[in-house]
């Protein structure tokens, strides 16, 4: 069994991390404190094929492995949550979601300039009366002739401000039974008449990060803009859920990490009682969780990334890998601000905005809760994954790196 | 056009340095990596390329690790990687070193310029790049912040070379050797082709008879200088004297005071 | 091979570099235990018989003066060619010259055309068993190093500025100049010196005796307007942390650090620095350091001699007028 990861995911794992430390550590903190937006960090993502990282190039990508993805967003979350909350709402749920269920033509309408960073992409599922109970979207789609009419409120969407497609589930049919058949998803683009969004202000993390609603008013959709068949849309939404799930589990992992250097760091220079904090136990006890979890993170989202590359169903590691780090990156937060003592309660020292930003990954793309009813599920043998009609296509390097279809 | 970048592997810049007992030098679990002075050649090199075509070889004399400075400097864009070396060359000083590297340029045949960083990280001699270029009767062009230009068919180059009190323009004629400083680019990231092409390419290594370097001029043999001892720096023992007065005023008058008894103003 | 000891006096614009006393110092040293001279090497276009009895002041016993258009500029192949020549005559114990950038490719230059070892940048010698034992920093200073060169002659050593002390001038010593001539025709040198731009303005850090730094708590360009004002009344050179480096608010010239120069002066005001690891490999070795800044966990203060904790915008202005109170 081979754990060692390729030079390939060496080098990117570098080069992210270089470009996450001389563009985006300087800065971020102001950015944070303000709860604004700096476009250029999406623009220089975009502008280095980041975007595109684990999109094939024929469609626009830079056409490393899932692997790379996860260590990219390691890297990314390493220096702040919101650079890889875009890798999750863009690579992970919007554009991994149109490689894995789009035709050929969705693709490269929409695939295509995602993956190039020429339009960003974002996921609109939550609604104000619905998160984890996602049957219960009230947002609807009527069709008429060629088109649908989307109606209906989208909260908590990443991006919504700056995206310019989204993925849009609703109800086609909302008294189906069972409810769930009643979901269809589509892509909606910023541009069509009656797509208004905003920003949501006042959140506890993720401030450096756009997070909004957007609002659909009759918004007449094309029939080729929808995803997959009247009906389908609940099963796209879950299996966008396990490539977007599998970033944050990546990306909790990066911040463990930030927890334990920033701890070891000041283990070392603040001195009490004529020595080094590093040397008293209580210390050592906090350190040495730390240690573990992030070994343990990273186990979990390099297996499900593995199963990812060998086009293996990984709906319930990614779940194992989400719920375990995300849980883990808040109490190594808590625990870094702890032996940060006064200093860590303040903005001076980076440990607290770890902290406000670890919660936010307990709550989204399904709670930790929902992560604690999938596992018991699969594990009393309740809940079996069938084959889905379109499978996350298995990494293939030759695919995904020459350019001309040579069908 | 042709242009050879020399280049090494060292520790990262942030390595816990220490040494033991026995002088063996070590760096924890520091990755190492291409010495960061070398990425500005690199990148000089890249951009002289896109201005005026031609190939870009990356040369490192070096034992295995040393395919790690080799792979990144391809993963930025450098075209072809040549690795130099024997068990031989270890315990070398820059008189040793210096003469391999202009041996290995020499076999290459047709570079136009070859490219230093100011410095490695490690022994921070500033010296190799300087005694190559002599050694192969080239001018010397170091602590080059700007390439003002280049005529490649009339093989010239003009540079500002940064020195203490200000840049000297100079003008040499092509094949010439050029040290960068900081401040000539910014060096560019790895991009994903550039690390699928690293990842990917076999890294030939060329041996001491190749090159047509005598085994008694390479490494500890061929060395003039030996470093008998390395050790810690002491530490100093202490905190600094803070000085807090009553005011600001107070506080700086005292610091006058203790700095003018230390005779430093 | 004789006992006596070389140094190469670095001139520019007629100024001699205040490294090369420093070596003529440590040189005097080394020529009194092993019982030889001290002969310097002076080369440029002209007027230099100032410099050359100033040498003779700090301890040289010979002064071989060139002076010739070519050599007008510092041009390492045709310094380098003189110098060899000068030092197979004379076949010195040892070849000093300080570890300014001039010095700093003469010295592999030469090492390469004589064959021997030149030990870069050291900040200790000391003579054991008919050697020069050198000390010098590995690793940014992490780590030191001794190093010797047994068995080739000359042993060349360049000195790190500051490292070694100025000797005090005397008037009143008596040496020798000797005029030489170039060794090579202009027609014969390959590169062409066809212009300097002086730095603006300012003190040269690496020769700066006294430096005032800025770092990242000087918040912006304009905060560096008090530092500047600092160094005036301090005649001082201004340096930088590489974070004000990086965010542009002062150019890379200023930079002290792994990344940027070394500096070794009598006294280093750091002002709202925090004194990374990286920085503190740039100036750890100066005389006196003193710390302005608002954390008082900061690092620097370890390393600092003295130290303020206060908003240096208000400190700053405080140390400058009450200096010129009482500097006047």
């Amino acid at each position: 069994m081979d754990f060692s990861l390729t030079d390939e995911h060496e080098m990117t794992a570098r080069m992210v991390r270089d470009f996450a430390e001389r563009e985006v550590a300087p800065v971020i903190k102001e950015y944070d404190r303000a709860q604004r937006v700096n476009p250029d960090f999406l623009a220089r993502m975009a502008a280095l094929g980041i975007l595109g990282i684990c999109i094939p190039a024929r469609y626009g990508g830079a056409g490393m492995d899932y692997i790379c993805l996860g260590v990219a967003c390691e890297e990314l979350e390493r220096i702040d949550t919101s650079l890889r909350v875009v890798m999750s709402v863009h690579v992970g749920l919007n554009s991994l979601g149109l490689l894995q269920w789009g035709t050929e033509a969705q693709k490269q309408r929409w695939l295509v300039p995602q993956a190039r960073g020429e339009r960003y992409a974002a996921y609109a599922l939550t609604e104000p009366g619905a998160g984890s109970d996602v049957v219960a979207i009230t947002a609807t789609a009527r069709r008429e002739k060629d088109v649908y009419i989307l109606n209906g409120e989208k909260m908590w969407i990443s991006l919504a401000n700056v995206a310019h497609n989204f993925l849009v589930f609703a109800k086609t049919d909302p008294r189906a039974e069972p409810p769930h058949r009643g979901i269809t998803a589509f892509v909606v683009e910023r541009e069509m008449a009656g797509v208004t969004t905003g920003d949501i202000h006042g959140k506890l993390g993720v401030r450096a990060g756009s997070t909004g609603w957007i609002s659909m008013d009759d918004v007449e959709v094309p029939v080729e803009n929808r995803i997959g068949e009247e009906g389908e849309g609940f099963k796209i939404a879950m299996s966008c859920l396990d490539n977007g799930r599998y970033t944050v589990a990546a990306g909790a992992t990066g911040l463990i990490r930030a927890c334990l250097e920033a701890s070891l760091s000041y283990a070392q220079e603040r001195h009490t009682f004529g020595r080094p904090i590093g040397q008293h136990q209580l210390i050592q006890q906090m350190i040495a969780y730390m240690a573990r979890d992030y070994d343990m993170a990273r186990l979990l989202y390099l297996r499900a990334g593995w199963l990812k590359n060998l086009g293996r169903r990984n709906t319930r590691e990614t779940s194992m890998a989400k719920w375990f780090a995300t849980e883990a990156s808040f109490t190594a937060a808590s625990n870094a601000v702890q032996i940060h003592g006064a200093y860590g309660y303040s903005d001076e020292y980076d440990v607290e905005r770890y902290l406000r930003n670890a919660k936010g990954a307990c709550i989204y793309e399904g709670s930790s809760q929902i992560h604690e009813l999938i596992q018991a599920g699969y594990a009393l043998g309740y809940r079996q994954d069938k084959p889905l009609r379109c499978e996350l296509p298995a990494y293939d390097p030759e695919y995904w790196q020459t350019v001309e279809d040579t069908l | 056009m042709h242009i050879v970048v020399c280049t090494k592997h060292t520790p990262d810049t942030e390595a816990k340095m220490s040494v033991d007992g026995a002088g063996n030098i070590s760096w924890g679990e520091s990755p190492l990596i291409i010495n960061p002075w070398d990425e500005y050649a690199v990148e000089e090199a890249l951009l002289l390329r896109e201005k005026y075509d031609g190939k870009v070889t990356v040369v490192s004399v070096g034992p295995e690790e040393a395919v790690e400075a080799l792979k990144h400097a391809i993963a930025m864009g450098c075209d072809e990687a040549i690795r130099v070396w024997d068990d031989a060359c270890q315990g070398a000083d820059t008189l040793a070193t210096s003469y391999v590297l202009a041996r290995t340029i020499e076999k290459i045949g047709d570079a136009d310029l070859i490219l230093f960083g100011k410095s490695a990280i490690d022994a921070q001699t500033w010296q190799t790049g300087a005694a190559v270029a002599r050694r192969l009767g080239m001018p010397a062009l170091m602590y080059t912040i700007k390439i003002a230009e280049l005529d490649p068919d009339g093989k010239t180059i003009t540079v500002e070379r940064l020195l203490e009190e200000g840049r000297q323009i100079v003008t040499a004629p092509l094949p010439a050797v050029v040290g960068t400083t900081k401040g000539i680019n910014e060096p560019r990231y790895t991009s994903f082709i550039g690390i699928r092409k690293a990842a990917k390419m076999a890294y030939p290594l060329w041996s001491l008879d190749e090159v047509g370097a005598e085994i008694e001029r390479v490494g500890a043999a061929g060395a003039a200088v030996r470093w008998p001892q390395v050790f810690m720096p002491p530490v100093r023992e202490g905190e600094a004297e803070i000085i807090a007065g009553e005011t600001i005023e107070e506080s700086v008058s005292l610091l006058i005071d203790r700095l003018m008894e230390e005779k430093v103003i | 091979m004789s006992n006596d000891i070389f140094v190469w006096i670095e001139q520019f614009n007629g100024q001699a570099a205040s490294v090369s006393w420093e070596a003529v110092g440590m040189a005097r040293q080394l020529a009194d235990a092993m019982r030889g001279k001290v002969v310097a090497c002076l080369f440029g276009g002209e007027g230099l018989e100032p410099l050359a009895q100033e040498a003779i002041a700090y301890g040289a016993d010979v002064v071989q003066l060139a002076e010739d258009t070519t050599l007008a500029n510092f041009r390492v192949g045709p310094y380098t060619e003189l110098l060899a020549r000068l030092i197979r005559e004379g076949d010195p114990f040892a070849v000093l010259i300080g570890a300014t950038f001039r010095g700093r490719e003469l010295g592999p230059a030469l090492a390469v055309d004589l064959e021997t070892g030149c030990i870069a940048d050291c900040t200790e010698m000391t003579l054991e068993d008919g050697n020069i034992v050198a000390t010098r920093p590995i690793y940014a200073g992490k780590l030191m190093c001794k190093c010797v060169i047994p068995e080739h002659r000359p042993q060349i050593l360049t000195n790190r500025v500051r490292a070694f002390p100025r000797p005090e001038p005397d008037a009143t010593r008596n040496g020798e100049i000797v005029r030489v001539e170039p060794a090579l025709a202009e027609e014969e040198i390959a590169v062409k010196v066809t212009g300097f731009q002086a730095t603006e303005g300012g003190v040269s850090l690496a020769d700066a005796g006294v430096i005032v730094s800025g770092g990242r708590g000087v918040g912006g360009p304009e905060g560096f307007e008090p530092i500047h004002q600092l160094a005036e009344v301090l005649g001082a050179a201004v340096g930088a942390s590489r974070a004000a480096v990086d965010a542009g608010w002062i150019p890379y010239e200023h930079q002290v650090g792994q990344t940027g120069k070394t500096v070794s002066p009598d006294l280093y005001i750091a002002c709202g620095i925090s004194g990374a690891i990286q920085h503190q490999a740039g100036m750890r070795t100066s005389k006196v350091i003193v710390a302005i800044n608002k954390d008082p966990e900061a690092p620097i203060f370890k390393l600092a001699h003295y130290g303020i904790v206060g908003d240096l915008f208000k400190v700053v202005p405080v140390l400058t007028e009450s200096l010129k109170a009482r500097l006047a």
